[in-house]
């Protein structure tokens, strides 16, 4: 693999930008993402490989504009669907419902 | 807080996508919030670089120790404590007169977490993944570490499962410290390699 996410000596990605006292978390939906990786592994449904894996399938526009954790919510989205433990649709609903709700 | 208005604005498309995941994970029995709860209250608050710092300021201070943390890394830190996941294969390098260590991750940011906590953002960005494999020193020299030419740098890249911990040196002039107050002089960034640890200023 020499995909994007393979960034071991590309140049001209510019400065190292550092954040004085960053926090653990920037938003609260990073600390969920987090857990989920904690309690997804639990239930088996999947290992680190097929994280890893479903991050390099990622395409290199979608993976240089998402952040760190955004990463790993694409691997929920892409595993838990693939293995049957939800649907797209299930998704897009929810999605969709919670929305018209305002989000909370 | 710089981060006040994510409870005033509307929940962004990412958030929503989060939420939806979670809530769907709950409706079905596979997932607990309140075990989300806890791992969040868990990683804000116990496990951080506070933790690494105790290992090097035990290393500096017990020279038994030191031997077997740098021969078996993920055993000796578990000694004090730590252990867990991303800290299962632990490797610890250990800075010298004439060898300075940097840990970078250039696939996915992988990192210490028993040890280190979570990485910082710069950790995980493009620039430091992609410079610190191929220009090393400069890297070092935006952090404001200048190492004169004969130091040897070396760069660990972390694999999937092993995770690196730099042993920096113990400045000069804290002969007469305890352990606790040298623990408090070691910093998350000299503990990957991208700072030195600096005396008590006097």
């Amino acid at each position: 693999m020499n995909g994007i996410h393979d960034m071991g000596g590309m140049q001209c990605m510019g400065p190292i930008i550092r954040e004085e006292n960053e926090p653990q978390f920037h938003e609260e939906w990073e600390g969920r993402v987090f857990g989920m990786f904690f309690t997804n592994f639990a239930e088996g449904h999947f290992n680190v490989d097929m994280f890893r894996h479903a991050i390099e399938r990622m395409g290199p526009a979608e993976y240089l504009e998402t952040s760190y954790y955004e990463h790993w919510l694409h691997v929920y989205e892409t595993v838990l669907v693939e293995r049957g433990i939800l649907t797209q649709a299930e998704i897009d609903e929810k999605i969709a419902s919670l929305r018209e709700a305002g989000g909370s | 807080m710089a981060h006040d208005h994510a409870h005033n604005a509307p929940p962004s498309e990412t958030a929503m996508r989060v939420k939806a995941l979670e809530t769907l994970l709950t409706e079905k029995g596979l997932l607990d919030p309140a075990a989300i709860d806890a791992l969040v209250e868990t990683y804000e608050t116990k496990i951080g670089p506070r933790n690494g710092a105790k290992v090097v300021a035990r290393a500096w201070t017990d020279p038994d120790y030191k031997q077997r943390l740098l021969e078996d890394g993920s055993a000796a830190i578990a000694e004090l404590g730590f252990s867990g996941v991303q800290g299962e294969d632990m490797v610890v390098v250990e800075n010298t007169d004439d060898v300075h260590n940097l840990v970078t991750c250039t696939l996915c940011s992988c990192y210490p977490w028993p040890t280190l906590g979570l990485p910082p953002i710069w950790f995980k960005s493009a620039p430091y993944r992609a410079r610190s494999v191929i220009d090393p020193r400069g890297v070092l020299e935006e952090f404001g570490v200048t190492l004169s030419d004969d130091i040897e740098v070396r760069v660990w890249d972390s694999s999937a499962e092993l995770r690196y911990l730099v042993l920096p040196q113990r400045p000069a002039g804290t002969e007469g410290l305890s352990e606790d107050e040298l623990a408090a002089l070691v910093t998350r960034d000299s503990m990957i390699g991208t700072a030195l640890v600096e005396a008590p200023a006097s």
